[in-house]
C-alpha cells in the first residue's frame, strides 16, 4: 500500500505542464488527488512519472457570466460547494456536489480529475451530461472545445489525448424558474451511486413542461441522458401518472453487473430514482410559484 | 532509494526543513519521518478516514497526498490540538467525558475533522454532526458517543473567546470560515 518509484514534476503554468505531458513517456497527471493517490498506493497503476498540476497557476476559478458558469479544471470540489453563484443559479450542482465523498475529500477533489476519471457513477459527471457542458482542452497547438456528449469513449476513458490537458469546464445557464433534483442511491452515505438520476426542469406559466434534462448515472459505462424520458414529459402538464409512465422507459436502459448491483436492479432504480427526481423538482416548481402568488 | 527533493512545512506551528523520497505519502513523512504518529493509518486508499489532517485548515486524507505537495503549505495533525501538555481541546475534553472512544485508533482522524466541521459548523444538528464525520470509519463505538461529545463540545466552544477557540494550522489561510 505504498505508491511505486517514479519521477515527480511540479509545473508551473498549462504550457509547462502540457509539454511534459507530450514529452514524457508513461506519464500520469495528478489533480486533487482523490483518485490517483488509491490507484497508486495499491499499484494499479505504474506510472514513470506523475505531473502534479496542484501548483500550475490560473487553473482554480468559479466565473459566472450571463449565460454560463466557467469553472477551472483544478477548482476544488469543496468551492463549488460553497460557491454563492452555484448554489444561486446551478443549484442541481450543489445538491450533487453534497452526495460527492466526504468533506475530506471534496476540499481536495477537483471537478477537471472528476470528468477525466469519468467513473460512470460520478455525480459530477452526470452534470456535465445532463448540461450538455463544454470542456476546454489544452494541448501542444493549443486549446479545443469538447462537448459533453462527445467528451467519454469508452468506459473511463475520455477523448483527449495523451498530450492534453482538461483546463476547463462550462456549464451553461438554465433560466431562473427552472428546477431541479439530484437523488442517487448508495449503500452509504458518500459511496459512488449504484444509480443517480439527475433532473432539470422548467415550464411555461400554464404549468406546462417546456424544457427537461434527465440524465442516469451509474447505469451504463457512461452516464446516459433518458432521451424517451425526456420526450415523453416535454409539452405535457405534469403529474404523476404522466412522470411514473415516462420513467417506465429507463427499465430499457442498457445496463452493467458487476458486484454491487445486478443490471436488472440498476434498470428498476433508474424508473424509480428519475420518476422521485422529476416529482421532486416538480414539487420544487410548484412551491416556488406558490410563493410568487402570494 | 528513489528520487528525492528538499520540502519545508509547517506543522503544528513548528517549521521543518527534509529531503523526502517524492514517492513517500504525507501521511509516511509526517508518522516516520517526523516522528508524529499520533497520524493514523487505517485503509492507505482514502476511505477510513484515520489518517485526516488539516493542510492549509481544510481536512485531507494525508493518505492520498505527496509529502512534497505539503512545500510551502501548513498543517495541523492531533499532536497540535492540544493548547498544552497538560490541557485538553474542548473537543478532547468532551471525548473523554463521554466516552467517544475505544480502541482510539480512528479518534485522531475524527478529532482533525470535527476541528474544521465545528469552526465552519459552530452550532450543528445531530443529523449535521453525523453527516461531518460520515467521511471517518469507526468500528467500536457505533459512532452514539461521538456524536453526544461532538454537539457537547460545540456548546463548550461557544463559551470560549475566537482567538483562544482554535489551534495554530487550523484556519486556512486568508479565508473566511464559509457560512
Amino acid at each position: 500500500m505504498k505508491p511505486p518509484p517514479f519521477s515527480y514534476h511540479d509545473p508551473r503554468t498549462v504550457g509547462e505542464a502540457v509539454g511534459l505531458l507530450g514529452s514524457l513517456e508513461n506519464a500520469k497527471a495528478l489533480a486533487g488527488g482523490q483518485s490517483l493517490m488509491p490507484m497508486l498506493n495499491m499499484r494499479f497503476v505504474l506510472p514513470d512519472h506523475v505531473i502534479d498540476l496542484n501548483r500550475v497557476a490560473g487553473l482554480a476559478y468559479i466565473r459566472e457570466s450571463a449565460d454560463a458558469l466557467e469553472i477551472g479544471a483544478m477548482t476544488r470540489q469543496r468551492d463549488l460547494e460553497y460557491s454563492d453563484a452555484v448554489r444561486a443559479h446551478w443549484p442541481i450542482m450543489h445538491e450533487a456536489l453534497l452526495q460527492v465523498g466526504h468533506r475530506q475529500t471534496r476540499n481536495r477533489g477537483t471537478i477537471g480529475g472528476s470528468l477525466c476519471h469519468l467513473d460512470p457513477a460520478a455525480e459530477l459527471v452526470s452534470l456535465a451530461a445532463g448540461y450538455d457542458a463544454t470542456v476546454t482542452v489544452a494541448g501542444p497547438k493549443g486549446e479545443r472545445k469538447i462537448a459533453f456528449a462527445e467528451f467519454p469513449v469508452a468506459y473511463m476513458t475520455p477523448a483527449i489525448e495523451p498530450n492534453e490537458l482538461v483546463v476547463g469546464v462550462r456549464f451553461p445557464r438554465w433560466s431562473p424558474q427552472h428546477s431541479h433534483a439530484f437523488i442517487e442511491f448508495s449503500r452509504r452515505h458518500g459511496d459512488f451511486a449504484i444509480t443517480s438520476a439527475a433532473v432539470l426542469i422548467e415550464a411555461d406559466g400554464g404549468g406546462k413542461i417546456t424544457r427537461a434534462s434527465v440524465t442516469i448515472g451509474g447505469m451504463g459505462t457512461v452516464p446516459k441522458r433518458a432521451t424517451e424520458v425526456e420526450q415523453a414529459i416535454v409539452g405535457q402538464v405534469p403529474s404523476a401518472a404522466l412522470f411514473r409512465e415516462a420513467c417506465e422507459s429507463c427499465r430499457k436502459l442498457e445496463a452493467i453487473d458487476d458486484v454491487h448491483a445486478p443490471a436488472s436492479y440498476r434498470q428498476h432504480l433508474a424508473a424509480v430514482l428519475s420518476r422521485r427526481a422529476l416529482e421532486k423538482a416538480h414539487a420544487r416548481l410548484v412551491e416556488r410559484q406558490g410563493h410568487r402568488a402570494n | 532509494m528513489g528520487e528525492k527533493r528538499k520540502i519545508a512545512l509547517t506543522v503544528n506551528g513548528r517549521r521543518y526543513e527534509e529531503e523526502v523520497e517524492v514517492r513517500v505519502t504525507l501521511a509516511d513523512f509526517v508518522r516516520h519521518q517526523l516522528g508524529l504518529t499520533g497520524t493514523h493509518l487505517g485503509c492507505e486508499h482514502g476511505v477510513c478516514g484515520a489518517c485526516t489532517i488539516l493542510f492549509d485548515g481544510r481536512s485531507a486524507r494525508s493518505c492520498l497526498m505527496l509529502a512534497v505537495q505539503a512545500d510551502g503549505h501548513e498543517l495541523l495533525t492531533v499532536e497540535g490540538i492540544a493548547p498544552s501538555n497538560d490541557e485538553l481541546h474542548p473537543i478532547q475534553q468532551a471525548f473523554h467525558e463521554h466516552h467517544a472512544l475505544q480502541c482510539g485508533y480512528c479518534t485522531p482522524g475524527i478529532l482533525t475533522t470535527l476541528i474544521e466541521f465545528l469552526r465552519d459548523n459552530p452550532d450543528p444538528t445531530e443529523r449535521e454532526v453525523r453527516i461531518g464525520i460520515s467521511g471517518n470509519l469507526c468500528r467500536c463505538t457505533g459512532y452514539q458517543n461521538i456524536v453526544i461529545a461532538t454537539l457537547a463540545a460545540a456548546q463548550t466552544l461557544k463559551g470560549i473567546p475566537e482567538q483562544k477557540k482554535w489551534p495554530q494550522g487550523s484556519t486556512p489561510p486568508g479565508a473566511a470560515p464559509p457560512s
